[in-house]
């Protein structure tokens, strides 16, 4: 495309320095875009440790390097945006909350409704754009009838990462690009090969990336002693130290700080009877369908069923027993429609790595759905994402809340 | 247009210049035939022994003391390096209280932070509204057991020009020693090592279009000081390491021509920076000024965009050819506030919002007037989308 620079439209591709990202602001420039490439610095691994892989890594010196290095290549202006304390006031906090109240997070899914489609989108915004882009595999497309920007799978379905995009708004897809959707990975690579961007052959990032060692444990550990000395969720927090500490003055604001379930304490593992049959480390510790690290041998392989943290109690049980329904979903976003007014069938995901089950949905208030599966599901784990699908159009999706026990029932 | 015809206007001189074509010139000669050691003792060397001689006699001439007072460095970083260190641990016997700013350069404030590790005291005095250090506040600060004053010639973010003569007096009246990190004055303004009564001056080749990686400290005769590189005996065992003579001839090539032409040049620069302050502010409300509008160098203006994040300005002004910084180079990409406004007073949304404009001897009347027509778009843009920012 040939068009005048004035009326070529800016665009902000979001950089980690990767084959996708690279290949999409590539694309971008070839369908007459203006083109700047952002990376986000999100986190430091001093700040807890746990970086064994330094190299290449996103936010790592290199990453950011190879960016600058692909953006100089396709003749496109690079910035580096250190966005560390906005990551710190909502993807860890959040995080580290989640694991407290003995749920298990999506920090990922957190990240890209706080930091990229919020604060990379303002200052992408501030720069004069007109699109925020990024290297996921989703399409967008707009619906005439419906008078909706829908959000669709991308079309490779082994790359497909409409799940993680549930809580964009209507004016954050309005505003986005999503240049390889419409392409398999396979075509991505060799893409990127002809158009001779060179791109580290680089392992896919599989864990989350600030922990990176994928020690959540140690993790949650470290920062909450990181905590326990004044420096971490105070700050962000922007509480006294001696509040976090714990002193009497204002204990609910300090028990606030470090989410509903207080310290991490040690407590009792339950089987499903009620009776105890062990000691856990503290729940942060664990997640649904957890086998390692139960410590307890019955000669039948255990799991973590249920996590109470009123009780700071586990339940553990069978794999059987981790068979479920029927699920209530909060922290709703509809995309396809402003509200579920009835009762529909769709397919529901409720993991990343999760192929879409039939069920069926329906509102119980305006900010929670009840879900029921066809037929049961594996380990429904709160604090997962779940999200709807008609064919390969998201309809919406939400935070798992509460799983019924109805396993009998199935 | 496209983006190679895009103009392109630098206006970040304080962070690095140009290499000037005559400085080139001289040192392209050390880079090719004339490559010998300045320590060998064949003619290969001898001729690079008196070219280096020559530039440590041109280097003393430009600040008026003499040639065995100059010693080449790799920078002003170590210049500044030598100075503090050098001189705190030559005579810690004497004492180990030393006086600097609260808005000196890092290379001063990191080598004070190594030192009070090491047991020394470190008192940072602090500046008024506009960046001055008030003689006063010296003279209560000198102890018995002071051995060092430290105090920066012209500030690099805001370009505050400080009272050195008189700071100096008062060091040198309580027997105490006194540097000068004169990197962002030379060239600006006139830097006479005797005038301004200092014990010891920093100089840096690439802020005044010579090459990068080189330096070069005054340090009068007498001054106790220590080196602080070992090895062989160059520069007179104060600054061990085969001299970069092809660097030193440009520095001194630079320092020449800068001097010699600091006049005009100081007029040229008082001009662009004069009219580009007035239209700007008549272009745009709620611009403020960090510093003093005269008693600055005359190249560089720090400006705060109220309601606006600096950083947001350089990147829009970036993507339109302008190069400009916030405070410091070497603290850019980090989101602390400068510690030289803080220092000053100014409040952290306004040093959030600051611009330093660091103009050179190749600008332009027409690049003062391609960002006093770009910038104003770029600030009324991001003010809509501040939530700070009320539309009157």
């Amino acid at each position: 495309m040939d068009r005048q620079k004035k009326n070529r439209p800016l665009a902000v591709v979001a950089m980690s320095g990767g084959v996708d990202s690279s290949l999409a602001a590539f694309l971008l420039k070839e369908q007459g875009y203006q083109v700047v490439g952002i990376s986000m610095k999100l986190w430091d691994f001093k700040e807890v440790g746990g970086d064994p892989h330094p190299d290449g890594r996103c936010c790592s010196v290199e990453a950011l390097n190879d960016a600058r290095a692909i953006c100089e290549k396709m003749g496109i202006p690079h910035y580096v945006i250190d966005f560390k304390d906005d990551f710190k006031k909502t993807v860890i906090l959040n995080f580290v909350e989640e694991y407290e109240k003995g749920r298990t997070p999506n920090p990922c899914i957190v990240c890209n409704t706080e930091i990229k489609w919020r604060c990379l989108w303002e200052k992408a915004k501030a720069l004069g754009a007109e699109f925020l882009a990024t290297g996921h595999y989703a399409r967008i497309k707009y619906d005439e009838k419906a008078k909706k920007f829908l959000l669709r799978k991308g079309v490779d379905p082994t790359r497909d990462q409409s799940y993680a995009l549930w809580g964009l708004s209507q004016e954050n897809l309005s505003r986005t690009i999503f240049p390889l959707g419409e392409l398999t990975k396979r075509e991505v690579r060799a893409k990127a090969k002809e158009h001779k961007l060179k791109v580290a052959e680089k392992m896919e990032s599989q864990e989350i990336c600030f922990v990176a060692d994928d020690d959540y444990p140690r993790f949650i550990k470290e920062w909450l002693d990181k905590q326990g000395q004044g420096l971490a969720l105070s700050e962000v927090e922007g509480l006294v130290l001696s509040e976090v500490e714990g002193s009497r003055a204002c204990p609910e604001r300090s028990r606030r700080a470090r989410g509903q379930g207080g310290k991490i304490r040690r407590g009792p593992i339950f089987n499903l009877k009620g009776e105890k049959i062990g000691e856990h480390k503290g729940i942060p510790f664990y997640t649904i369908g957890q086998r390692r690290g139960l410590s307890i041998a019955l000669g039948k392989p255990l799991y973590v069923i249920r996590i109470e943290p009123d009780k700071n109690a586990i339940y553990v049980g069978e794999d059987n027993d981790l068979f479920r329904s029927t699920f209530t979903v909060s922290h709703l976003n509809w995309i396809a429609f402003d509200d579920l007014e009835k009762e529909r069938e769709c397919r529901i995901k409720i993991r990343y790595q999760h192929q879409p089950q039939e069920g069926r949905i329906s509102s119980l208030t305006k900010n929670e759905v009840m879900v029921k599966f066809k037929k049961s599901e594996r380990a429904i784990t709160p604090g997962q994402s779940a999200v709807f699908y008609q064919d390969d159009v998201v309809l919406g999706g939400g935070i798992i809340n509460r799983v019924v026990n109805d396993w009998s029932a199935d | 247009m496209n983006d190679s015809q895009m103009r392109r206007v630098y206006l970040d001189h304080n962070a690095t210049t140009p290499v000037h074509p005559e400085v080139l010139g001289a040192m392209l000669p050390y880079y090719k035939e004339k490559f010998g050691n300045a320590s060998s003792i064949h003619g290969f060397g001898k001729e690079i022994k008196v070219a280096l001689e020559e530039s440590r006699e041109k280097v003393a001439k430009s600040i008026n003391a003499t040639s065995n007072e100059i010693y080449f460095t790799g920078g002003g970083t170590e210049s500044d390096n030598l100075a503090i260190k050098g001189t705190a641990f030559a005579n810690r016997k004497k004492g180990k209280h030393i006086i600097t700013s609260k808005i000196e350069h890092h290379a001063i404030l990191e080598s004070c932070k190594f030192l009070e590790k090491e047991g020394f005291e470190i008192a940072y005095l602090p500046v008024d509204k506009s960046g001055f250090v008030d003689p006063d506040d010296l003279k209560k600060a000198l102890r018995k057991d002071t051995i060092l004053v430290s105090i920066m010639y012209a500030n690099n973010e805001v370009g505050t020009i400080e009272p050195v003569e008189e700071l100096a007096k008062i060091a040198k009246d309580n027997g105490v020693y006194f540097h000068t990190d004169a990197v962002q004055a030379m060239g600006k303004i006139p830097a006479d090592v005797q005038k301004l009564n200092v014990d010891m001056l920093s100089v840096s080749g690439h802020k005044i279009y010579g090459p990068k990686g080189v330096g070069a400290i005054y340090i009068r005769k007498g001054t106790r000081i220590i080196p602080w590189s070992h090895g062989g005996s160059h520069e007179r065992s104060r600054r061990a390491g085969t001299e970069n003579v092809p660097g030193i001839v440009g520095l001194a090539k630079a320092l020449e021509i800068v001097h010699k032409e600091m006049e005009e040049q100081s007029k040229h620069l008082r001009n662009l920076t004069e009219t580009f302050y007035r239209k700007l502010t008549q272009a745009i409300p709620d611009v403020f000024l960090n510093g003093h509008l005269e008693k600055r160098i005359p190249n560089t203006l720090s400006l705060s965009f109220k309601a606006v994040e600096g950083e947001s300005i350089i990147l829009s002004l970036d993507l339109k050819g302008v190069a400009v910084s916030t405070g410091s180079a070497c603290a850019s990409g980090s989101l602390e506030p400068s510690h030289v406004l803080s220092a000053m007073g100014i409040a952290p949304e306004l040093a959030q919002a600051a611009i330093r404009f660091s103009f050179g001897r190749d600008n332009t009347m027409e690049d003062v007037d391609y960002v006093v027509k770009i910038l104003p778009e770029i600030v009324s843009r991001l003010r809509s989308m501040s939530p700070l920012y009320a539309n009157k």
